[in-house]
């Protein structure tokens, strides 16, 4: 009996022993030569492995701004200027300030305000339903409402409004990876600067139809006809291709585009206050009649 | 007029539908279970309606409350699990022992894997095993086949493979047990005792054919499995008689019949394409005598299913459709 | 002889032809109508015309834009009103000439008697100039300008001239018609193609449901006495008309993956196209007539036609015409039931590749997916050997490269797939989003080369 007993402990502690020298010797033959560097920038990134920096995950990322040596193709949206500041002090660089991004969605056209014309039926998703044809409404631009991008977002912060049958943006969620953006196949989700105290201008809207085209098959369609470029006193409007676009760069969130379009394409959001139209578009009736007797 | 639907092509579809081929294979097995109320009598309806209803209610309960999806549940499909588990089960088993068999079918090998369609396990079998190596006693307590409905004080008794084996493991040779226990081998071929889907191997043909008329079954996989188990008991019985059973009871014992036809057919649990269920008929044939033969049990059909079951994925990865042009 | 068919999966569905004893009447001038840029595949052609213009049936309105393309013309005399884009029956902005309908005057040099020509000409060039001029492109769907499919590039030569009569898709009875009606055209249209062709042998297949129509063919050719064209007699099978299908049943060859019929030395032309050849050669009459169906499930007995209609008319009114859409339609398909586009657009205009309004009623409602049972029925139907439930995963995850290597390119787009699965699982929605894929994949790949 002690002699089975001792048997096995001293088979099994041989074989530990063994194996273990065998392991030893396989790691320090086969070990890879790493910058430290790397794995120091992967715990500080967020860890989402979002690709939203264009790399497959963040170790891509810790890798390639290590071998870089510099942040200045790299930037982890996700994390913002903050994670990239730490990054920086690790790799002993600069980086660049970058105002923080949201995703806004450039369609308003609600169930409400642009009808339906036909019924789809086939695979709930938006890029099957695109390759297909022009959409259920009217509106061949528009949102088709099967939430590729809700599917798409990693963070929860898209989800489907019932209601209007459009995607919602959570902006306390949104990192502005671009996942988003790259899922639509409308390309109707724009990554916009956030804006003082989350305050912007945008324009709800990607028909680019002629006006009476746009206008019958929404009621909230960016007609193109140009009322905001002309009323704008910093030229940060532009209307191409029958649709109006704010550069967020100029904006100085005056509010008079959204208050003198005539399809409520325009929208603010995060303002403290509601919009009061009539006293803005006095306000801007006041200035025109100044320039006249000016000129 | 309503607004059109606009959908991608093609706007037709076949009469097909799941419902209906889990009926097929409903169909399919009445006879089965027919000659089997004949043999066994109520008890065996009894099994029967417990096995169903515990395997349908598992899965209703699953589907609702754990993991609720009420849209995935099927009915039809959980109801073949239920008949298929009945069959594989002695008509003296106590009601609670099916419903633990139920439960875990259901629960264990089909729901816990995503449910229909996800499972790697046949969930029948599984069912079987798992009562089996739990509930030795009550799961090899074999009823004999009564004469008639009527009597109903059946004789419970060991299977002809058991017996089998028991005795050769004794030392004595097939002839040698035989004698020993008063029987030759066509008696135990036509009163072979057993659950209940091991009977009548006629019965259960027959409803295979129904599937194969109606398309819903290809024959490959029983085929396979049967020639595998007839040739290597053709090749050791002419070897060693004395020994190793015969082909033909090779074949009728046990439950290869109920196997080969129903069980290893599944489609979820069995490759997809022709040659792919060849190998894996093979496979399941070469483990059930080696099990018979070999092994310490004297069945292993649900051991060689289980098998080869997980060697699916690899099988369906290795065997692909003739492709056209390449 | 008998009866042939393709090797390789396959589905049976209902026949289906409702409106097989409907003659083929002539519809009458819309006061309106609309023609597309783009009929055809390849480049959009150009508009040469000039809103203000008066045109005559006939005549030259568009040019090609590109190699692959074709010639566009006025399917009616007036007044061009507008050239702008319009709604097609998918819902897409494409170019169209708007034409004011005014008489119907056709242009100089077309032939409109009924005379049948058989006297072919010699001249190889001047035949395939005649076919590009009056733009004639494939009418079996997928609209392939015919002068290029007609000259084969060097060094590949054609063994087999194969017309596609089969007409493989339910529902479907235009080919069936031309076939009955108009038989001898197609024939000496298809003599004019082999000739083209440098002479090679010429199979019309037909399907066995059409017993008919193949009576008619080899009456035809015994009549008109061409000893090098031959009828064969097809299975009823879908995707019969497939392009690499036709060929593997008839000339027992298959196209290799990525390849061209031309490369197993087979051109494969529907029997509609043969039509438009005899008509451009024989009578320099441009495409701009075609014969479709008006038909469906819920369409009455009485109403189902057979309709020669000029191109660019709108198919809500070919609709009027055919007594309006039937009470109980929820869905209208332009072309058959398997392959046919959704029409989200009734007012969209005909294009030369239009071949039927199908109206179906509520059996075509998609039903609600459940859970594969890997029953392998996807798999077994392909006609390309695919394994659809295979591909659907592997787009879900992503893997372009195992796409790639299960061949999600081969895929034809018949929809034999979902067709056959019992758990209604949409799988061609999906493998068409991973074909576009990976061929966009290799499309670039060849592009570096």
């Amino acid at each position: 009996m002690t002699e089975t007993i001792i048997w096995t402990v001293s088979v099994l502690t041989a074989l530990g022993l063994l194996l273990s020298l065998v392991l030893f010797w396989v790691a320090r033959k086969f070990r890879v030569e790493e910058d430290p560097r790397i794995d120091e920038i992967e715990k500080t990134l967020p860890g989402a492995n979002c690709g939203g920096c264009g790399f497959a995950g963040c170790r891509a990322f810790a890798d390639a701004a290590v071998k870089a040596g510099n942040l200045d193709a790299n930037f982890c949206p996700v994390g913002g200027s903050e994670v990239m500041k730490k990054v920086a002090v690790i790799l002993g660089c600069e980086v660049k300030e970058a105002a923080p991004r949201v995703a806004v969605v450039r369609c308003n056209g609600s169930c409400a305000n642009r009808p339906l014309v036909n019924t789809y039926e086939g695979t709930q998703s938006c890029k099957v339903k695109a390759a297909l044809y022009g959409g259920d409404t009217g509106c061949l631009f528009g949102c088709l409402g099967c939430g590729d991008c809700v599917a798409a977002c990693q963070f929860g912060a898209l989800s489907m409004d019932p209601a209007t049958g459009l995607p919602v943006v959570d902006e306390t969620k949104c990192t502005a990876c671009g996942a988003c953006v790259k899922a639509c196949p409308k390309r109707i989700i724009e990554l916009r600067p956030k804006g003082p105290r989350g305050m912007r201008e945008f324009v709800s809207c990607a028909n680019k139809d002629k006006g009476p085209v746009a206008k019958k098959a929404c009621a909230n369609a960016c007609i193109g006809c140009g009322i905001c470029a002309k009323t704008c006193t910093h030229e940060a409007i532009t209307v191409e291709a029958n649709l109006a676009w704010i550069d967020p760069d100029k904006c100085k969130l005056c509010r008079e585009c959204e208050a003198v379009c005539p399809t409520g394409a325009i929208h603010g959001v995060n303002f403290p206050k509601p919009l009061d139209k009539e006293a803005v578009k006095q306000r801007i009736a006041e200035r025109k009649k100044k320039e006249a007797e000016n000129v | 007029m309503d607004k059109l639907i606009v959908s991608p092509s093609p706007h037709l579809h076949s009469p097909a539908s799941t419902d209906r081929i889990m009926l097929d294979v409903i169909i399919a097995l009445v006879p089965a279970l027919l000659v089997s109320f004949l043999f066994y009598g109520w008890a065996q309806l009894i099994v029967l309606v417990v096995s169903c209803v515990g395997c349908v209610g598992c899965e209703w309960l699953i589907v609702r409350y754990l993991m609720k999806r009420p849209a995935v549940f099927s009915c039809t499909s959980a109801l073949v699990t239920g008949i298929l588990l009945a069959m594989n089960l002695p008509a003296t088993a106590p009601w609670w022992m099916v419903l633990i068999g139920a439960l875990v079918a259901i629960g264990v090998a089909k729901m816990s894997f995503g449910g229909l369609g996800q499972n790697i396990f046949n969930p029948a079998i599984t069912g079987r095993v798992f009562l089996l190596v739990s509930f030795p006693v009550q799961m090899t307590n074999w009823t004999m086949p009564a004469r008639s409905f009527i009597e109903m004080d059946a004789i419970t008794g060991a299977t002809p493979l058991s017996v089998i084996k028991e005795g050769l493991k004794s030392g004595l040779s097939i002839d040698e047990v035989l004698a020993a226990n008063g029987m030759d081998m066509s008696m135990l071929l036509r009163d072979i005792g057993g659950s209940s889907g091991e009977i009548s191997a006629f019965a259960l043909v027959l409803g295979f054919c129904y599937l194969l008329v109606r398309r819903v079954v290809k024959p490959w996989i029983p085929l396979s499995i049967v020639l595998t188990i007839a040739a290597i008991a053709g090749i050791f019985h002419a070897v060693d008689p004395a020994h190793y059973t015969g082909i033909a009871f090779n074949l009728l014992t046990g439950g290869v019949m109920l196997g080969s036809l129903f069980m290893a057919t599944d489609y979820v649990t069995s490759p997809f394409s022709k040659w792919g269920g060849v190998i894996y008929g093979i496979g399941i044939g070469l483990i059930v005598m080696m099990i018979r033969y070999f092994g310490s049990y004297p069945e292993g059909m649900s051991f060689a299913i289980l098998i080869m079951n997980c060697f699916v994925p690899l099988i369906n990865r290795a065997f692909h459709q003739k492709k056209f042009g390449r | 002889m008998s009866k042939i068919t393709f090797s390789i999966g396959g589905i049976h569905p209902h026949d289906s032809k409702l409106a097989r004893e409907a003659r083929i009447e002539v519809l009458p001038l819309p006061p309106k109508v609309y023609v597309s840029m783009f009929q055809h595949l390849g480049a959009q052609a150009k508009p040469i015309v000039a809103v203000g213009d008066k045109v005559k049936a006939g005549q030259i309105i568009a040019e090609p834009g590109g190699f692959i393309s074709a010639y566009v013309h006025s399917p009616v005399s007036g007044t061009v009103k507008a050239i702008a884009p319009r709604k097609d029956l998918a819902g897409f902005n494409v170019m169209h000439i708007e034409i004011d309908v005014e008489g119907d005057e056709w242009a100089e040099g077309i032939d409109l008697s009924p005379e049948l020509v058989t006297a072919i000409p010699e001249d190889r060039d001047f035949i395939l100039d005649r076919v590009k001029m009056n733009g004639v492109v494939g009418l079996g769907g997928a609209t392939f300008p015919t002068h290029v499919k007609l000259n084969p590039p060097p060094g590949k030569t054609a063994e087999c001239l194969i017309l596609n009569g089969t007409e493989c898709e339910p529902y479907l009875t235009s080919d069936f018609r031309i076939l009955l009606e108009r038989t001898d055209e197609i024939v000496v249209g298809a003599a004019i193609m082999q000739k083209v062709l440098g002479g090679c042998k010429c199979v019309i297949g037909i399907e066995e449901n059409k017993p008919e129509a193949i009576a008619a063919a080899r009456e035809s050719i015994k009549r008109l006495g061409y000893p090098n064209i031959s009828v064969a007699v097809l299975k009823k099978r879908y995707p019969q008309g497939g392009e690499k299908q036709l060929i593997d049943a008839v000339m027992r060859r298959q196209v290799k993956s990525g390849g061209l019929p031309i490369d197993v030395g087979a051109v494969v032309q529907n029997v509609g196209t043969s039509l438009a050849v005899y008509e451009a050669v024989q009578k320099n009459k441009p495409l701009v007539t075609n014969v479709m169906t008006f038909t469906g499930s819920t369409v009455p007995a009485e109403r189902q036609h057979n309709y020669l209609f000029r191109i660019g008319m709108p198919l809500s009114f070919i609709a009027e015409q055919a007594g309006g859409i039937p009470e109980g339609t929820v869905k209208l398909v332009s072309g058959g039931p398997m392959m046919g586009k959704a029409i989200a657009n009734l007012d969209a205009a005909t294009v030369k590749g239009t071949s039927c309004i199908l109206c179906l009623g509520e059996e075509t409602r998609r039903h609600k997916e459940t859970p594969c049972i890997s029953c392998g029925r996807c798999a077994d139907a392909c006609p390309m050997g695919l394994e659809p439930f295979l591909l659907k995963k592997l787009y879900a995850v992503g893997d372009t490269d195992a796409l790639e290597q299960n061949a999600v390119q081969d895929c034809i787009e018949c929809g034999c797939c979902l067709y056959s699965c019992p758990a209604y699982v949409p799988l061609l929605d999906t493998i068409r989003m991973a074909k576009a894929q990976v061929m966009g994949i290799i499309r670039a790949r060849n592009a570096k080369k």
